[in-house]
């Protein structure tokens, strides 16, 4: 075998970039070089700060101005470097040399502008052709894309389409002008798991056909195994590894990498097991056997809008269709579905958050029809967990005050009562007591997640709603909170309600799994049961689905 | 859309009925007797009542009120105590005027107020920028009598570019134009400029730069639909603000509007003019707003008009 002599298309050497802070200049990015070559995917990966899309902004030439600057290095496309190119000759490269698709398919359309519009618009901006050839040229991308009826699409709206549509749009729109390089930033984060499935599959296909190298960043370690040819991990703002994906994943020399492949949840890494691995050390087993249900719920409904009257309503919604389930003391169900599976709606109908007919028992009281007094006492015994932990914490109070809430509105405990609950809380979930009197602002993501989980154990609940609790959060990070939610587990004898759209975070967390879609909940049974041996094809076309981070398993050679 | 307009037109009764009773009510509160200002200082008792019973205003209040419906619903205004007219003639002979003096001043407001808005935006935190924002600070201050007075001396009595008052060319719409503009185009400034920092930092924006666009037409083409949406719903509420605007800038330029009518007609106690001034003012915010709400769908394909 002839082993083809790399070309590189893209050379990056020695950038440095700076940010602007009130307290002077940092480095944001520090001495990064890779090549890109002909034809290859490139993957940059690392967490949140690690610079990689600083990285992919800086080839784009695309960095605010106000805050961030190239402070030294080179660009090379070719003959040109783009760190000294004018802005004018930039924007010939821009959607023309190299094209950039990014993380958001909903918010990255203009909403007013039709598909159309948005696509030819590159087209004649890069290739001078106007009008009918541009049409027939955006009309052939959409079909490249696999968008079904194209002629129709163009004259539609972003938000008539879906998410999954409206990345493939983007796709489209990128590779208009048969660009040198993609630039694909998280392209498949914010959709779920079968259609990022495909999108990557589309990704793959396109790079033959349009011959682009592409630059894929991403913090998915299951994506880089997929996708990648070579990898660079960044950290800090510094490549830190790089090399050939199977070198990477099978023989990381740095320990950052190490940690980083550790971290990834695993689908498959539980088999032969019941429960979550036990993680406290001391063996102090508060739950009681047989363990009691602490949660049952019976043909849950939730119907959304109102039945037409004159000319107000809008057409009604079934979120949530006729859902039966139960929940024991100490245990975890997992709810796992994808997007408008109605798995979060349930999660707030448990709680009495919407209104909703069937039945909700929790600790044998049933919440059904209760009005918001009545539901006072049963909201002590469940709590909720929510996904962004930037969003659930009110910026102007203290920590302290936030987690001591709860108990100043249910009239439990003095001043100095509740001090000490907040300061122990804090140790609980691993934060330093002093903590109490700081802002959200002051912590990092995974610390307002664990100050969210404080905050919910204050009136020390039998129940824990948790929403997507750890979807926000980096990989090193969410495996110590999901080690923490365990804990916590094993050692106050918590149920929780565990809604995820990640599989392989499910099965680490679950005792039972129930599979919802469409509002139903289409599988469920033990985890074992669910995920060694599912009945149920949409379950196992979401296992076939989740990638492997592991480059030899790859679902396409 | 045919349904909005129907659903919009019960409403513009509602509205008008509501605009009406409460007009009503508060002129019948008024202190002044118009019976007494039309008969004169030196009449007797005798001849203000004959007036009184003359003009119904011996009726109680309610009787009074129905009669006037009655009148609306057939078209009829009513007549001007003073002039002795119908009030519907008046009104439409002077309906012109102010129709292309709110144009004008729209104009001078959505244009002015979008072009340095826009400008303040793309500056953001520049020196251009706080000179927009002081300037535009000033003219949302300024009291419009203040500023017409203003405008008068420099543009006509001391460079004398423009007429001091009255109506006919196209010169004379000038300063009173400006003088309702400047208010609302603080406002559209100060409101482009907000809406337009928002649009320019949404991922629709990024996108449009990724694709090598020129800056004009990533302001003009993407930026700017979406920075409009807000600014049209405040177009229709504004006419509203407008109409008070009107009132003032006519007494002052000697404009022929309906504006200066319901000032004459507010000294006189001229009660039916006053009313019909006040209906048509309300017929014209409502129309605003519709008008509004038939342009946003227009703009933005998300809103369906229902």
């Amino acid at each position: 075998m002839i082993v083809p002599v790399p070309m590189p298309v893209l050379t990056v050497r020695n950038l440095c970039v700076d940010a602007r802070t009130p307290e002077g200049r940092r480095r944001v990015l520090d001495d990064i070089s890779f090549d890109l070559n002909l034809g290859e995917t490139l993957c940059i990966a690392g967490e949140s700060g690690s610079g990689k899309s600083v990285t992919s902004l800086s080839i784009m030439g695309l960095l605010p101005k106000a805050s961030l600057q190239v402070a030294s290095g080179n660009i090379h496309l070719g003959e040109k470097n783009l760190v000294a190119l004018s802005n004018r000759a930039m924007r010939s490269v821009r959607g023309g040399d190299v094209a950039m698709v990014f993380q958001e398919p909903m918010t990255s359309l203009n909403p007013v502008m039709s598909i159309g519009a948005q696509l030819t618009e590159a087209i004649s901006e890069h290739q001078g052709s106007e009008g009918g050839t541009a049409q027939t040229i955006a009309r052939q991308m959409l079909d490249a894309v696999h968008i079904t009826d194209p002629a129709r699409r163009l004259t539609q709206y972003p938000h008539e389409l879906s998410g999954g549509m409206r990345q493939r749009v983007m796709i489209a729109m990128a590779l208009s002008c048969r660009p040198k390089v993609l630039i694909a930033d998280e392209p498949t984060t914010a959709l779920d798991v079968t259609v990022q499935a495909q999108i990557l599959k589309l990704m793959r296909e396109l790079k033959q056909e349009f011959g682009a190298s592409i630059i894929l960043i991403t913090h998915d370690m299951g994506v880089v195994a997929e996708m990648a040819d070579r990898v660079a991990v960044m950290q800090n703002g510094r490549i830190i590894e790089q090399g050939d994906v199977l070198s990477v994943f099978e023989k990381p020399t740095q320990a950052y990498t190490q940690e980083l492949l550790a971290a990834v949840p695993r689908l498959g890494a539980h088999t032969g097991t019941d429960g979550p691995p036990r993680v406290s050390p001391q063996v102090t087993t508060a739950i009681p056997t047989p363990p009691s249900p602490i949660l049952h719920v019976r043909n849950l409904n939730v119907t959304y809008g109102s039945p037409r009257w004159l000319f107000k309503g809008k057409p009604q919604l079934t979120a949530v269709n006729n859902v039966s389930f139960e929940l024991r003391a100490g245990e975890t169900l997992g709810l796992v579905g994808e997007s408008g599976s109605g798995k979060s709606t349930t999660g707030k109908a448990v709680l009495g958050l919407i209104p909703f007919t069937g039945d909700v028992v929790i600790d044998n009281k049933n919440i059904a029809g209760l009005n918001a007094r009545q539901m006072q006492p049963v909201r002590r015994s469940a709590q909720m967990i929510f996904q962004d932990p930037y969003a659930s914490l009110d910026p102007r109070m203290a920590v302290g005050a936030a987690i001591a809430e709860p108990l100043i509105i249910h009239g439990l405990g003095g001043r100095s009562e509740r001090d000490d609950r907040v300061a122990e809380l804090l140790r609980r979930v691993g934060l330093q007591p002093d903590a109490a009197t700081r802002y959200p602002h002051e912590f990092s993501g995974g610390q307002r997640q664990r100050i969210c989980i404080a905050r919910a154990l204050t009136l020390q609940p039998k129940l824990i709603v948790a929403d997507e609790s750890v979807a926000a959060l980096d990989v090193s990070v969410r495996a110590r909170v999901l080690d923490l939610m365990l804990e916590l587990q094993e050692t106050m004898g918590i149920a929780y309600l565990f809604i995820s759209h990640d599989m392989a975070v499910v099965e680490r967390m679950s005792h039972n799994v129930a599979v919802m879609r469409g509002g139903r909940i289409v599988e469920m049974g033990t985890r074992r049961a669910v995920f060694e041996n599912p009945q149920d094809d949409y379950t196992k076309t979401l296992m076939a689905a989740v990638p492997v981070p592991d480059p030899r398993a790859r679902h396409v050679a | 859309m045919a349904l909005l307009i129907v659903r919009r037109l019960v409403q513009t009764a509602l509205i008008l009925l509501g605009v009406a009773a409460i007009t009503f009510l508060l002129l019948y509160a008024l202190p002044a007797d118009p019976a007494r200002m039309i008969a004169g200082r030196s009449a007797t008792a005798q001849t203000v009542a004959n007036i009184r019973r003359e003009l119904g205003l011996d009726q109680p209040l309610l009787v009074q009120f129905w009669t006037y419906l009655q009148g609306i619903l057939q078209g009829n205004l009513g007549r001007s105590y003073a002039q002795k007219t119908d009030v519907g003639a008046l009104i439409l002979a002077r309906l012109p005027a102010t129709l292309i003096l709110m144009a004008a001043g729209i104009f001078v407001e959505v244009v002015l107020g979008l072009i340095l808005g826009i400008i303040a935006a793309l500056r953001r935190g520049g020196a251009i920028d706080r000179m927009v924002m002081m300037a535009s600070f000033v003219g949302v201050s300024a009291p419009q009598f203040v500023v017409a007075l203003l405008l008068l001396y420099v543009f006509a009595v001391t460079l004398g570019w423009f007429p001091m008052s009255g109506f006919g060319t196209a010169a004379h719409v000038v300063l009173p134009a400006a003088t309702l503009g400047i208010l609302g185009a603080g406002w559209y400034a100060r409101m482009v400029r907000s809406a337009m920092i928002d649009v320019l930092n949404q991922d629709y924006v990024r996108t449009a730069r990724a694709k090598g666009l020129s800056s004009a037409r990533i302001v003009l083409r993407h930026a700017l639909p979406n920075a409009l949406l807000p600014i049209i719903a405040m177009i229709g509420i504004d006419i509203g603000q407008f109409m008070g605007g009107v009132v003032v800038v006519e007494a002052v330029y000697g404009w022929p509007g309906i504006g200066q009518l319901a000032w004459q007609a507010i000294q006189q106690v001229d009660i039916p003019i006053i009313m019909g001034v006040t209906l048509v003012s309300a017929l014209a915010i409502v129309l605003g707003n519709l008008l509004a709400d038939i342009i946003a769908p227009l703009i933005d394909p998300r809103i369906h008009a229902r």
